[in-house]
């Protein structure tokens, strides 16, 4: 029998509480801490708002165990610049150039920042003294290239709790569970500007209104948008299940300017479907990068270098092939080009062809001790939902990595089998396009982290989170607040609680089932003019005939309901950028049946779209737009390098 | 507005607490990003899980409880990966 509970917290729903501050950062993962915690140190009073517990939200809140790009850190011996036009390059230039650079420059500095917070980033009590991928001198650990040591391994299940502490003691007033659902909009002499946004408390109810000076998207990339499990909401995707990319949403509804959203791959993560937890399997990439993998009968499969050299080394899958600098591996490159390749196992079809029998598995008892202890314990344990349901849960189950092995699925190192159709925005997806200060082409609105395009890690979002702070703050001091159409507060206000207003209706959930089989249908893996455009016909029929049927019981359910809407108008979004690139991009995933290969020329650089009164415009820039990176970095930075931080 | 509320039909058991350890303190409630449970009308008793398919399987409720054991947080069956005993090396 179900029982019935009362709610237990206060219905707020006709309340509504004005806040006013400098700086407004949405969103309270990785990149909105570090936008707020730079902003405050520049002396603004700053407003945080997140949907969920700030100590622990984000896609990075239970962990991470590995930090990209950190360049400058003392025993790297690659360069920002050579790493950054290394991602350039091997992203075809679909690749942020001012958010990549902006990582590789003051990646470390933030790492610094995080561990005087008091998070842990080094190997302080010695665990793997003696291990090769363990500095002596300064106790810092890298993962996949042992030689130029770019890439460090981090506990980052320490860090949120660290970043929370230091936000409360700068004074940063924080807004837990309260969702952000519209950007204000104003004026200053006669140009429209950012003027803060709106949002409301998920568990009572209560509008907020926030005013500010200078406003930063700080939320996740879009999600739920192909990928739908109404019975496992919460496995459906990589992220959290509330990280679905109400930033983006928020930010088409106001006019924001976004690029590659025509770019979306075949699903990685889903472990609602067609795919394990993450980490959760025999696998040898990113958190088991280099794990030993066998056959079903205990064959070791060969990794070989980027010329098939086979290496007979457990040290050697660490190490460039000889003639190369440095490789890439992580989270947005797969399969690198040749001179960014590195070391991986024999490919499938070669192993197949030789005899090797399925299934296989990863076999970590044959790897030093060393190189065990840290994929087993440190990697999985900090990699973010690894901690609990992974490492403590099989080590109850009896797993010892000395002793047994995991099983891998399928062909694939993610241990899935996805369809064509069944699409995510992973692997650097689209998002706002911005300038060298991070700011939107709405003058006093910003963005980081996952909001930016082309976005990958951790520390991606950490540096840009920072970044974007600096110039939010700089910009906030010297304004004073714009004028604002209150107009704007009494239309969202109806906007957000229709749905509590019905007695009866459609759930969120039927909603955004609906909207994941039309992306399924008219978006996916070949795209073609007539069948986006049905699917356009679609989604804005639903919202014309669905969206005033949702009816909701709760606070609760009402922010799945607006996540819902989100998902849709970022779906349009979507389905809009498909429809203005007509010609197929191999670098962007995007295949079209009906490919003008005449246009693929003009085609070659940013499409960046935005909505105006109604109307979809567009417009193509230049890859490089960003310039000479360093120069450009260093003019505008002047006052961070002086302070040696950079 | 009178707002009720009941546990969410869901096919799998995400969190499951043990009333004997559980003191109550609804820690994990206030940790959960997703939100997905409520403090128990009776205080002392464990958080009500009222939207279990929600669930993030992300284990921050185990990692701020004070009392070990108190919360099992495990994946649906399907996501329990095999593992068998390490085979002894063979030529290939």
């Amino acid at each position: 029998m179900t029982r019935e509970f009362e709610w237990p917290y206060p219905d707020e729903t006709a309340q509504t509480e004005h806040t006013e501050s400098d700086v407004l950062v949405l969103g309270g993962g990785l990149a909105g801490c570090f936008a707020a915690i730079a902003a405050a140190e520049k002396g603004c009073s700053v407003i945080l708002v997140e949907k969920g517990a700030t100590e622990r939200s984000g896609s990075a809140g239970s962990g991470f165990d590995h930090w990209e790009s950190a360049c400058t850190n003392p025993c790297s011996k690659v360069t920002p610049e050579e790493i950054t036009e290394a991602y350039i390059e091997e992203q075809d230039e679909y690749s942020n150039g001012i958010a990549h650079y902006i990582e590789c420059r003051e990646g470390y500095d933030r790492l610094l920042d995080i561990e005087r917070y008091g998070g842990k980033i080094r190997d302080t009590d010695g665990e793997f003294i003696g291990a090769e991928f363990r500095d002596e001198k300064t106790g810092l650990m890298f993962a996949y290239d042992y030689e130029n040591r770019f890439t460090l391994r981090v506990w980052g299940s320490t860090i949120k709790p660290a970043l929370y502490k230091e936000l409360k003691r700068l004074g940063v007033r924080i807004f837990d569970r309260v969702e952000a659902t519209a950007l204000l909009t104003g004026s200053r002499n006669g140009t429209r500007c950012g003027a803060g946004a709106i949002g409301m408390n998920v568990r009572t109810g209560k509008l907020m209104v926030f005013r500010s000076k200078a406003t930063i998207l700080a939320m996740s990339r879009p999600a739920r948008i192909w990928l739908f499990n109404p019975d496992l909401v919460g496995l459906c995707e990589f992220r959290p299940p509330q990280s679905i990319g109400s930033g983006h949403a928020m930010g088409w509804r106001a006019g924001i300017e976004f690029t590659m959203m025509e770019k979306s791959v075949r699903g990685e993560f889903s472990a609602a479907g067609r795919s394990f937890p993450p980490y959760g399997t025999g696998n040898n990439h990113n958190t088991w990068y280099a794990a030993t993998m066998v056959d079903a009968r205990g064959v070791e499969i060969p990794y070989v270098d980027r010329d098939g050299n086979e290496l007979k080394t457990v040290s050697e899958r660490y190490r460039p092939a000889k003639g190369q600098k440095f490789f890439l591996k992580g989270g947005v490159i797969d399969e690198a080009k040749y001179p960014y390749r590195g070391p991986e196992t024999l490919d499938f079809d070669t192993l197949i062809a030789r005899g090797y029998r399925l299934p296989f598995y990863a076999d970590l008892s044959r790897m030093p001790e060393m190189e065990r202890r840290v994929i087993w314990g440190m990697m999985v344990g900090e990699e973010a939902k690894t901690k609990i349901p992974i490492l403590d849960n099989y080590t109850r189950r009896g797993f010892d990595p000395a002793k047994h092995m995991l099983q891998s699925y399928g062909s694939g190192w993610q241990s899935a089998a996805f369809l064509g159709q069944e699409r995510q925005l992973f692997g650097a997806p689209g998002g706002i396009m911005h300038d060298w200060n991070l700011q939107t082409n709405i003058e006093g609105i910003y963005a980081a982290g996952d909001q930016l395009f082309a976005s990958d890690c951790c520390g991606f979002a950490c540096a840009t989170g920072h970044y974007a702070g600096r110039t939010a703050a700089k910009w906030s001091k010297s304004i004073s607040f714009a004028d604002i159409d209150m107009e704007q507060i009494d239309q969202e206000r109806k906007r957000l609680y229709a749905p509590l207003d019905r007695n009866d209706g459609i759930s969120w959930r039927e909603l955004n089932m609906a909207v994941s089989k039309a992306m399924q249908n008219y978006c996916g893996a070949v795209k073609n003019d007539d069948l986006l455009k049905e699917g356009l016909r679609l989604l804005n029929d639903y919202k014309q005939e669905i969206v005033p049927q949702l009816y909701c019981q709760t606070p609760h359910d009402l922010m799945r309901t607006h996540e819902g809407l989100d998902i849709l108008d970022v779906s349009l979004l979507i389905l809009n950028a498909c429809l203005i690139r007509k010609s197929s991009s191999k670098p962007l995933y995007f295949e079209r049946s009906d490919s003008d290969s005449t246009a693929a020329d003009a085609e070659k650089g940013f499409i960046v779209l935005h909505q105006e009164g109604g109307k979809i415009i567009h417009r193509t820039v230049p890859h490089r737009y960003f310039g000479a990176i360093k120069a450009e970095y260093e003019s505008l930075n002047r006052d961070y390098i002086t302070k040696g931080r950079s | 507005m009178h707002f009720t509320a009941s546990p969410v039909p869901c096919s799998a058991r995400p969190i499951q607490f043990d009333a004997g350890l559980c003191i109550g303190c609804n820690r994990c409630v206030n940790i959960c990003q997703v939100d997905i449970m409520i403090p128990n009308p009776e205080k002392g008793r464990p958080p009500v899980v009222l939207y279990p398919g929600e669930c993030y399987y992300c284990g921050c409720c185990v990692m701020v409880c004070p009392r070990e054991n108190a919360i099992r947080l495990e994946h649906p069956i399907m996501n329990q990966a095999r593992f068998v005993p390490v085979h002894q090396p063979q030529e290939a």
